[in-house]
């Protein structure tokens, strides 16, 4: 029975993450590979960058990367040579273009318009007078008496 | 592990009882919308004083169902579809209590028990609250409840049988298997559906059309009470990805964990908001505005998680009941909670007057720079829709996108959270709010400025996270002891300071350390990746880790391969680790269990990997410096809101009805 388990164990394991032997020995351009697969998206996983990702097609675009890497290209070409042919869903970090700048946009905006109408409501605020506060209704008054012991 | 290996026990009489229950709390919850609003609208006693019975019948039903739920997960009644798809007999008893709530079925109606809970809560201690405010606020409750009741009746029922039991069920997801993760989902709803109570003081202050500073003391306890659950729920969350997915990252920026951390935001920003609502009389309608907002967040998230609809298009449209369903429900309450807002909050007006620089207006700022990052995690979140549905593009989101359009806001709270939290109401001179922080923040400089000098990288995200530390925490304290006055006995001063003010110390001091902790771990964490002959040992940083041994070990439910690691820090062995790889042969999965050695400065994180050819295995070690900050942090803001919630004048606002003691002049 335990054999079986442990034949199970083999086939059920995965890959997991970076493997010893797909790093580099050129220390620099390991640090390269390291920091630009962490901004490349897993295509089967939910949410995880390739290079914290256990499948094996995560492990695939890791040897991908470092074989571009190793031919010469700078920073820019590896993932431009990966986005041509996987597309941009692969960048976690989704680059300021066309439509994309809404994105980028929106907190900025945001801020200058919750800004804006904070800074009108502290302006009314500042220059209201006390005079418009209403009266207590007799129900009030009379648990405001109630309470004070009058 | 009782029951282990015997034949399943079947209980059928008390699951039949507990379906019945939660069609009976769904009748109540109906009877209790319905009677206390019209009461409240005829001015009818009788109709209004409904609401009490009814909400602790519908609190009582429900917690029988939810009872009867988990004693078939205890007794393995596997006659329950439910518990054939998630429990197993061998599996750990804790696992089987906590596989309660760990599927679909169960965690909604755990929802509906925290909805009921908290409405039950509401009518024991609202004694003091007007008579229709009170039935109004009871009716909005039920009616969240209605609407969740019939989600679970009609699209995720609990109580399904099978017509033919399996001999045993197929087991809960393995990385749930965790003491961390199994009460994660109880805290998050707790402050999930603690936000509902602050929309039903909201609703129901719009139906009553007066809000005042009564209103503002009644609605923060609750607000309050859900940041905390949310705090404790975000953390063990946090916590639980950190040490079991295997490389110790600790928030992603994933969908489901930005669906918990928008509503912390918008709760942090309203528990502030009804401050000035309650001192000052002011910000109304947009407390109003925060507090729907705040449960549409909680509804958005449920739809998030529950939906499917962003992990995967595809798994929305697979099962597209349920979505539909929790999007009705949404659309419901935001659409008439905004409608009724847009109509009634021009008459909710200010009183209160301040000047441009004064508490009211930091707290403005607060609120600000909290919705709008809020915001920008929303609209994160939701671009790869958005882009999908309007633009055509197939794009993602993640995490590099997040670290950069969401930390700059919270680094401007930082910078100015113990500047505003100086300053007095009505009006302030931010010179005088200054002056005494000058040292404090030279001093903070001074830990940046190091910081930066003993790093080996130019990166300034650890110096600057620290600097932000250093000011929250130090500036925070020379704030609380600003509050007692100059001369003698200060000490003794500060001991009789109201808890709401070491509470607000306490959490801000939290929120200091964990940003801290986060700029710490993320700008100086290392990590080694080898394959490693048994024996031999390799140094990482300034430490030397030995792998000793591999075996083979049987667990409960699991095998599990073994490493045996010894640490060592300059010859000296600090902490033997056990690493462990398992595999559970039931659901066929792997989890990885790392072996963590903790303290103040660092984690070292070790992971065992796969078996190499050459007999050698694959060996992660990771230098995780600060870790422990970010949770530390945590546990200071939950600690710090629970002191502010045991707030003397909370109590008196929450219990007797002749409270005649004045509020406590922060």
């Amino acid at each position: 029975m335990r054999g079986l388990l442990l034949v199970l164990m083999l086939l059920g394991s995965p890959a997991w993450a970076v493997q010893p032997d797909e790093i580099l020995s050129d220390p620099v351009l390991e640090e390269r590979a390291r920091d630009l697969s962490k901004g490349l998206r897993c295509l089967v996983c939910r949410n995880e960058s390739i290079d914290e990702s256990n499948a094996s097609l995560a492990r695939d675009l890791r040897i991908l990367l470092r074989e571009r890497l190793v031919a010469g290209d700078t920073d820019a070409e590896a993932v431009d040579f990966i986005v041509d042919r996987y597309g941009e869903y692969v960048l976690l970090n989704p680059p300021a273009s066309g439509s994309t700048w809404l994105l980028w946009g929106a907190g900025p905006l945001m801020l200058l318009l919750a800004g804006g109408v904070g800074l009108g409501y502290l302006r009314g605020r500042s220059k209201a007078t006390g005079a418009d506060q209403t009266p207590l209704s007799a129900d009030e008054q009379a648990r405001l008496d109630d309470i004070l012991g009058r | 592990m009782a029951g282990c290996g015997d034949a399943p026990y079947t209980s059928p009489m008390i699951t039949e009882l507990g379906h019945f229950a939660l069609i009976l709390a769904f009748g109540v919850a109906i009877v209790q919308t319905v009677v206390p609003m019209v009461g409240a609208y005829k001015r009818w006693p009788g109709w209004m004083a409904v609401a009490e019975p009814a909400a602790g019948a519908q609190f009582a039903l429900t917690a029988f169902a939810f009872g009867a739920l988990m004693w078939a997960f205890i007794t393995s009644d596997f006659s329950l579809r439910l518990v054939v798809l998630n429990s197993h007999s061998m599996k750990p008893m804790l696992y089987k209590i906590s596989g309660t709530w760990g599927n679909h079925e169960g965690s909604m109606l755990l929802w509906v028990l925290i909805v009921a809970l908290f409405g039950a809560m509401a009518a024991w201690f609202g004694g003091n609250l007007p008579q229709t405010l009170r039935a109004r606020v009871l009716g909005v409750q039920a009616a969240i409840g209605v609407a969740f009741f019939a989600f679970i009746l009609f699209t995720s029922n609990p109580f399904t049988r099978l017509a033919t039991p399996p001999f045993d069920g197929q087991d809960l997801n393995p990385l749930l298997q965790d003491p961390g993760l199994a009460f994660h989902p109880p805290f998050l709803y707790l402050g999930y559906v603690g936000l509902s109570m602050a929309f039903s003081f909201a609703v129901a202050a719009l139906i009553e059309g007066r809000i005042d500073a009564a209103w503002g003391r009644w609605v923060r306890p609750w607000t309050l009470a859900a940041w905390i659950f949310l705090t404790i729920g975000i953390a063990l969350g946090s916590w639980w990805a950190y040490y079991e997915l295997g490389w110790g990252g600790f928030w992603f920026w994933d969908p489901v964990e930005n669906a918990s951390f928008m509503p912390w935001l918008l709760a942090a920003a309203l528990l502030h908001s009804a401050i000035v609502v309650e001192k000052r009389e002011s910000l109304k309608s947009w407390t109003i505005l925060l507090a729907i907002l705040a449960f549409g967040f909680s509804l958005i998230g449920t739809f998030i998680v529950r939906s499917g609809l962003l992990t995967s298009v595809h798994a929305f449209a697979n099962d597209p009941e349920r979505g539909v369903f929790i999007l009705a429900i949404m659309a419901f309450f935001m659409g008439g909670a905004l409608v009724l807002f847009a109509m009634r909050a021009s008459a909710l007006e200010a009183k209160g007057v301040f000047s441009m620089v004064s508490r009211e207006s930091a707290i403005l700022v607060n609120n600000v720079l909290l919705a709008v990052s809020c915001f920008v995690v929303f609209i994160g979140t939701m671009w790869p829709l958005l882009a999908e549905m309007f633009f055509d593009r197939k794009l993602s989101v993640g995490p590099p996108f997040f670290d950069a359009a969401f930390t700059p806001f919270m680094v401007v709270l930082g910078l100015i959270l113990p500047i505003g939290s100086a300053m007095p109401w009505k009006r302030a001179q931010i010179a005088r709010a200054i002056k005494p922080l000058r040292y404090v923040f030279v001093l903070a400089l001074a830990v940046g400025g190091l910081a930066f000098a003993m790093q080996s990288g130019r990166s300034l995200l650890g110096p600057v996270g620290l600097f932000l530390g250093a000011w929250i925490v130090m500036g925070t304290i020379v704030d609380l002891l600003g509050r007692t006055g100059r001369g003698g006995g200060r000490l003794r001063r500060l001991a009789r300071l109201p808890r709401a003010d070491w509470g607000k110390m306490v959490a801000h001091a939290g929120l200091g350390v964990t940003m801290a902790g986060v700029a710490g771990i993320t700008a100086w964490q290392m990590d080694d990746i080898r394959a490693v002959q048994l024996g031999e040992s390799f140094d990482v940083g300034k430490y030397t880790v030995q792998l000793d041994d591999v075996q083979q070990v049987q667990g409960p439910n699991y095998i599990s391969t073994t490493g045996y690691v010894t640490l060592f820090q300059d010859g000296t062995e600090i902490a033997k680790l056990e690493p462990e790889k398992r595999f559970y042969p039931v659901a066929q999965m792997p989890t990885t269990e790392a072996a963590i050695s903790y303290n103040l400065a660092r984690d070292v994180y070790v992971v065992i990997g796969d078996e190499q050819d050459n007999g050698g295995w694959v060996v992660r070690t990771y230098i995780k410096p600060m870790t422990n900050w970010i949770w530390i942090g945590c546990a200071l803001m939950a600690l710090g809101g629970l002191l502010s919630l045991s707030d003397r004048r909370f109590r008196v606002a929450a219990g007797a009805a002749k409270s005649d003691r004045t509020v406590p002049a922060e």
